[in-house]
């Protein structure tokens, strides 16, 4: 004879692991992207005490150039960088989300929203190189 | 290649409670089979406890979604052959309560879809004369968002949804703004202060999973920025203009 009991139904509730970005590489993806910011506040720390350093000294400006040439410091600007083109390229890439999405009537393609960005920061990393070689 | 596949499916029995474990079960590999079919064919000739939802059978009715291999996914649209040699393995949609087996409780997604008023609202008593005639360009505003099947796979994919259990979520969010585009509607002021609050876009963090497993491609998270580009506006217009209208 079977034993019936009154169904209580006790749901199972999942809850999610504190590491679950690194479940699946697209989380992951999404956790490198955030966690890019991090090095964008780098870059602009960094910029200022170059600024504070050269507006020191011609020493004090030496002593941070001889730093940055390290080869623990490069290490640390190439993985920086990386972050940083990460993050440009992934929020560049977000425009046409939060953009307008209607342009004459017709919807806006997504070129027209990111593109000027790409077109800003080209134009800026053409005049700086520009500057760097000695031709400005 | 083998003529089977092995399934390894998700078994949780809510009067012994416990967390859930994983059962295989070989079942056909047939090239025209999809997930679904293997799922039935467990019911029908292995073990009819198996729990699972599903209805339409093509990827309208929004009830056969499921993890498989992690991925929030339609069964009924997913060939088994495509996941061959196997195993496969098929959970219950994560970041819902599962009541037994593969079937999750939605009462709280329902919930928040009612919140958000999801129907077209008038705030005068306009009567059309015949219907409410809206122009080809009109209806293409909002087409998009209104192909929601309810199939909930956004909220697996979304670990916000995970994390913070009262975040409205990308498909309560998506027909908010469904009826907010809607030429027909007067309710986007109503809409705007609920979906405008912190669990509402704010909690979202632009992860972008819910657009990538959306079978129906509503685009959830479009639906969301563009809301929260919305909301922007309309908090300067009232910055700005208190005492206006806005
Ligand atoms: S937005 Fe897409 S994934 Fe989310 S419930 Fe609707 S159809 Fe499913
Ligand atoms: S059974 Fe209806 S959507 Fe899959």
């Amino acid at each position: 004879m079977p034993q019936y009991t009154q169904y209580q139904p006790k749901a199972y509730r999942p809850r999610m692991s504190a590491y679950w970005y690194l479940d699946q590489w697209r989380y992951l993806r999404y956790a490198l992207r955030e966690a890019s910011s991090f090095f964008v506040a780098y870059f602009c720390v960094l910029t200022l005490v170059q600024l504070a350093a050269l507006g020191t000294s011609a020493t004090r400006y030496a002593q941070f150039e001889a730093c940055m040439g390290s080869p623990v410091m490069i290490i640390i600007n190439a993985i920086a960088l990386a972050f940083f083109l990460l993050h440009a390229i992934t929020w560049f890439n977000l425009v046409p989300r939060v953009a307008m999405r209607q342009m004459l009537g017709r919807p806006t393609p997504d070129a027209i929203s990111s593109g000027p960005n790409y077109l800003l920061w080209f134009g800026a990393t053409v005049i700086l190189a520009l500057f760097f070689l000695g031709v400005l | 290649m083998s003529d089977t596949i092995i399934l390894e499916v998700a078994r949780f029995n809510p009067e012994r409670g416990g967390e859930p474990s994983y059962e295989s079960f070989e079942v056909p590999l047939r090239p025209d089979w999809m997930v679904l079919d293997g799922l039935n064919h467990i019911k029908d000739q292995l073990d009819g406890s198996l729990t699972f939802r599903w209805s339409c059978r093509m990827g309208i009715c929004g009830s056969c979604g499921m993890m498989i291999n992690g991925v929030p996914t339609l069964t009924c649209e997913s060939l088994l052959i495509n996941y061959a040699p196997g195993p496969v393995r098929v959970g219950p949609l994560d970041h819902f309560p599962v009541v037994k087996d593969l079937v999750v409780d939605l009462d709280d997604f329902l919930a928040k879809l009612q919140k958000v008023r999801p129907w077209v609202v008038r705030k005068d008593d306009f009567k059309p004369p015949r219907e409410f005639m809206q122009s080809p360009a009109q209806l293409e505003a909002f087409h998009q968002f209104s192909l929601c099947i309810n199939c909930t796979l956004c909220y697996a994919a979304c670990p916000v949804s995970g994390l913070d259990p009262n975040f409205l979520g990308p498909a309560a969010i998506a027909l908010a703004h469904r009826y907010n585009l809607d030429s027909r509607d007067q309710g986007v002021e109503d809409r705007l202060d609920i979906v405008s609050q912190h669990e509402g876009i704010w909690d979202c963090t632009v992860v972008g999973e819910c657009s990538v497993v959306c079978p129906k491609n509503v685009d959830p998270s479009l639906a969301i920025q563009q809301l929260k580009l919305t909301a922007t506006k309309e908090w300067f217009k009232s910055f700005l203009l208190p005492r206006g209208k806005h």
